[in-house]
């Protein structure tokens, strides 16, 4: 089983690896996943007065696919509106990492995840 | 010595060494890892695989790699019987090898019913017999593509058309035929094909089963998912790469070596049959493997002579080489109707892509010599008789 | 040092060059088929294979006659249970294994329950070894063959074998032991420890690929059916051509790990300490799964805490190692042996086997140290998990989604 070249990418070299507080109003968060079924993933998002996610962060348990995909999507929130952050479908995701069927459920976390993080952040509005 | 045997085993190829050393020891990793050996491995596992396919030309799922031809023979009757829940009938013919005929014994003692074709003095199926045997059970047909002993290659394309048109499976034990034809087993238009490497230049240890993915076959061997869990176990790498390297250099080369073996065995059946008039070529009128003659010269002991032949340093077969200790006639020559006298005489001369055009012309000169000796020495005997 | 560096040695072993050496000849030049009875090409093989079945039968104690060639220890894994059991079905339907089992004992056993046969799968204690107890208590009237691996695959457990093997005598059971990872790698003896069947494996000890055999007890004659049918090889026990080669090298590997077995465990065994210590020290939140003394000299299965284990291995790629067996690593499901002693799945997700061998060195022992102490301290970094357990939360008592 080999790795696609930009899950290698994405797992070697992580963007955005790290924690907000999540105490913070402007900081949401999603956890999903569990240990036992070998993945966690943690997505933050800061958002700013204009309604845009401008910054996010994530920390993940599991396979380089997991990771590689929760990496790839902090990139792709960052700059958007919450709108449209929750139009990223678990497909793009396993598109743009050529995720194997075995690894299709990292996507759906990965998706999970951001909706998870706009949820927690809308309810502390 | 020169070697005369090659439907038992053949040499590997040099070509074939060189290419299976390295995954020994350097590449040995096994392909069920992630890491890059056992990726390495898989490659070279993938890339022997759309070798073999290539060779009689399928699609590589359809090739499961076994330990050897025996194996792919009890897989094949074994996985469809079970397939089939050991109910109902299969056509086989009594000139199989014993890994079809022992399996087939077993399914009978398991409910099967089995029918065992008889052949003509040629050593052919009859298509008649063959099409009134078909019942409405039958639901496999096992014929082999050409003999082991006596090189007769059966109507297998004529029993491919009439088990397609009844919806019968049929499978057709290819061990022998594999090089030995100017055709490739593509032609066969069987639904199971039985193969092995070790008889044209591949290693010993190593054969494969074509099936049709349609057919799902139970494995024989339990306990792993390898083969898209048709047959667990730990892949034999270096000598699945192996098969696949001698499967490539065949097809590059079957043409111009079958060709090749054709023209000496000519010449050989030419020459012995001036020199031994008494000679009998069994299946002669058949149509045989181009390497394959097998004799038989009445009052003679056919093992005696290929001990005579052996001292005289040339290794030839009584027979096949799976019975040990026979001193019957085999079940094939039997079947043909050679179970006197003449079936005890029988040899087989089998020759190889390595053999030589002189080594031809010193065996029928040290064949006919010894022949001659050895009619000598039992001459009174016959008379006695 | 040549990278990857090949730490899975209980995945496969390279075979020895001094084994490949002597099985070179008998590709080319010494090829007969050693069914041949009528020339010296098959003679000198034939010869070739009697010198094999007596190196294979020494390593363990048995005689010649004693053992079957096969393809590998699934086949004789097969051959073993399914054969045996059925030859003796009349006697009674009880069959009793480990749930620790490779897979091709497993297999085995749910092919016969399919057939009618009631098997019991005993659990193993937390250190991977069955309780005697309870094998004991195990045993019934109906009883027939109890079949219990020499060395666990993952953990490299090695099984009490001699107390087995008296139980199963007392009771005139069969005992058959896969001794695919045991061979070569720790003493084995039929006699003593009473085995009436034995699997064994070339590859996991420098053989090659492709070539096991099985040993069947002549005295008091153990009887198995077939598996495979044909020609009559192997006293009918096995058809299909001999592989010469393959079984030369499976012979000089015996052979070798006769003569050499002592050494060999001493300097793995000292590589494998230094190895446990230099993670251990260096590493907290870390766990060895399996008995530490009752092991596999090369075997360490070590669970690294908050780190899923194929994301270490992708950060490792130097390094090759395996995550749970080689068999089931491609699949997503935990080990079934580190449930087996009661690790939680979480902890399984996060366990790593190494498996040094003859060939490992110290310099390379202390490179997959320094290697995979910097991967789990980055992975650590980035997993929630740790960063929880930082902060003092009990993972235990959250209520995870169930994915």
């Amino acid at each position: 089983m080999a790795y696609n070249e930009k899950v290698l990418d994405h797992y070697e070299n992580p963007r955005n690896v790290g924690s907000f507080d999540k105490s913070d109003d402007n900081v949401g968060t999603g956890m999903v996943g569990a240990p036992a079924c070998g993945d966690v993933m943690k997505l933050q998002i800061k958002v700013g007065d204009d309604g845009v996610i401008s910054d996010a962060k994530f920390k993940t348990f599991g396979c380089g696919s997991a990771i590689a995909s929760s990496s790839l999507v902090t990139e792709w929130i960052k700059g958007k509106s919450l709108d449209d952050a929750l139009t990223i479908k678990n497909k793009d995701i396993a598109e743009e990492l050529a995720l194997p069927p075995v690894k299709i459920h990292c996507s759906v976390l990965a998706e999970d995840a951001i909706k998870q993080a706009i949820t927690d952040y809308k309810k502390k509005q | 010595m020169i070697y005369l045997d090659h439907n038992a085993t053949s040499p590997v190829r040099k070509e074939v060494v060189e290419q299976i050393i390295p995954y020994f020891c350097e590449f040995s990793g096994n392909p069920s890892s992630v890491h890059t050996p056992g990726r390495t491995a898989q490659k070279g596992l993938d890339e022997a695989r759309r070798k073999v396919a290539r060779l009689v030309d399928v699609h590589e799922s359809q090739v499961i790699f076994t330990s050897g031809g025996t194996e792919a023979n009890n897989l094949a009757l074994m996985g469809v019987a079970s397939r089939f829940n050991f109910n109902g009938h299969i056509i086989t013919s009594a000139i199989e090898h014993p890994s079809v005929l022992q399996v087939c014994e077993l399914l009978e003692s398991r409910g099967v019913k089995v029918t065992r074709l008889g052949v003509n003095d040629q050593g052919l199926v009859d298509l008649e017999s063959f099409k009134v045997a078909i019942t409405p059970e039958t639901f496999l047909v096992s014929i082999m593509h050409a003999n082991n002993e006596t090189g007769v290659v059966q109507p297998v394309a004529q029993i491919a058309n009439i088990c397609s048109e009844k919806d019968i499976l049929f499978h057709s034990d290819s061990v022998q035929s594999i090089a030995k034809l100017p055709v490739t087993l593509a032609k066969t238009g069987a639904d199971l094909i039985s193969l092995s490497a070790h008889k044209f230049g591949g290693p010993k240890g190593v054969g494969a089963l074509i099936v049709d993915n349609h057919l799902k076959l139970p494995g024989l061997l339990l306990g792993g998912s390898q083969e898209r869990g048709r047959r667990a176990g730990t892949e034999n790498i270096p000598s699945i790469v192996g098969f696949g390297v001698a499967a490539d250099l065949l097809l590059q080369e079957q043409k111009d070596y079958s060709e090749y073996m054709l023209g000496l065995r000519n010449q050989l059946e030419e020459k012995l049959s001036k020199l031994v008039p008494e000679l009998i070529i069994f299946g002669n009128s058949s149509e045989r493997l181009v390497n394959t003659t097998a004799v038989g010269i009445a009052g003679l002991d056919g093992e005696t002579l290929v001990m005579h032949m052996d001292m005289a340093g040339f290794a030839i077969s009584a027979g096949s080489a799976c019975g040990s200790g026979r001193t019957n006639a085999s079940h094939v020559l039997t079947a043909m109707g050679y179970d006197g006298a003449i079936g005890r005489s029988a040899v087989r001369i089998s020759l190889g892509w390595d053999t030589k055009a002189s080594d031809i012309d010193k065996f029928i000169n040290v064949f006919s010599r010894t022949v001659k000796k050895l009619q000598q020495m039992s001459a009174p005997l016959t008379m006695a008789v | 040092m040549k990278l990857p560096i090949y730490m899975d040695n209980q995945a496969t072993t390279p075979v020895d060059p001094r084994v490949l050496e002597l099985m070179l000849p008998w590709f080319t030049e010494k090829f007969g088929n050693p069914a041949s009875s009528s020339h010296s090409f098959g003679w000198e093989a034939d010869t070739a294979v009697k010198k094999a079945r007596k190196q294979v039968a020494d390593l363990i104690g048995a005689d010649p006659k004693e053992i079957v060639f096969t393809s590998g220890a699934t086949e004789s894994d097969n051959i073993a249970i399914i054969g045996s059991a059925n030859f003796h079905k009349d006697r009674g339907n009880h069959i009793i294994t480990l749930v620790s089992e490779h897979k091709a004992v497993l297999d085995s056993c749910r092919h016969l329950e399919s057939e009618g046969f009631d098997v019991t799968y005993l659990p193993v204690q937390t250190n991977g070894i069955v309780d005697l107890d309870v094998l004991a208590a195990a045993f019934t009237d109906k009883t027939i063959l109890v079949t219990v691996m020499a060395a666990n695959n993952e953990i490299g457990v090695i099984q009490p074998l001699t107390e087995i093997g008296a139980l199963c005598k007392e009771r005139k059971v069969y005992f058959h032991t896969d001794a695919a990872q045991g061979v070569g790698k720790c003493p084995i003896d039929v006699n003593a420890m009473n085995i009436d069947l034995l699997s064994i494996s070339g590859h996991k000890f420098y053989a090659p690929k492709g070539v096991g055999a099985l040993y069947v007890r002549r005295r008091p004659r153990v009887r198995v059916k077939p598996v495979m049918f044909g020609g009559g090889h192997e006293r009918g026990i096995r058809s299909g051509t001999l592989p010469t080669p393959l079984l030369v090298g499976l012979g000089a590997a015996c052979e070798i790990a006769q003569q050499d077995m002592e050494s060999d465990n001493k300097r793995v065994f000292a590589l494998r300490e230094r190895m446990r210590h230099g993670i251990m020290e260096q590493l907290t939140h870390v766990e060895l799964n399996g008995d530490l003394e009752q092991r596999l000299a090369g075997n360490l299965n070590i669970s690294f805490n908050y780190v899923e284990g194929e994301s270490l291995m992708m950060a490792i790629k130097d390094v090759a190692v395996s995550s749970g067996s080689a068999c089931t690593s491609a699949s997503l499901e935990p080990s079934y042996v580190l449930r087996a002693l009661g690790v939680n799945e979480e902890m399984a997700h996060t366990s790593i086997r190494f498996g040094l061998g003859r060939f490992s060195t110290e310099e390379e022992v202390d490179f997959v140290v320094k290697t995979i102490v910097k991967a789990v301290n980055n992975l650590r970094e980035m997993s929630p998990l740790w960063e929880m357990a930082q902060e003092g939360v009990n993972l235990d008592e959250i209520e995870w989604a169930a994915h």
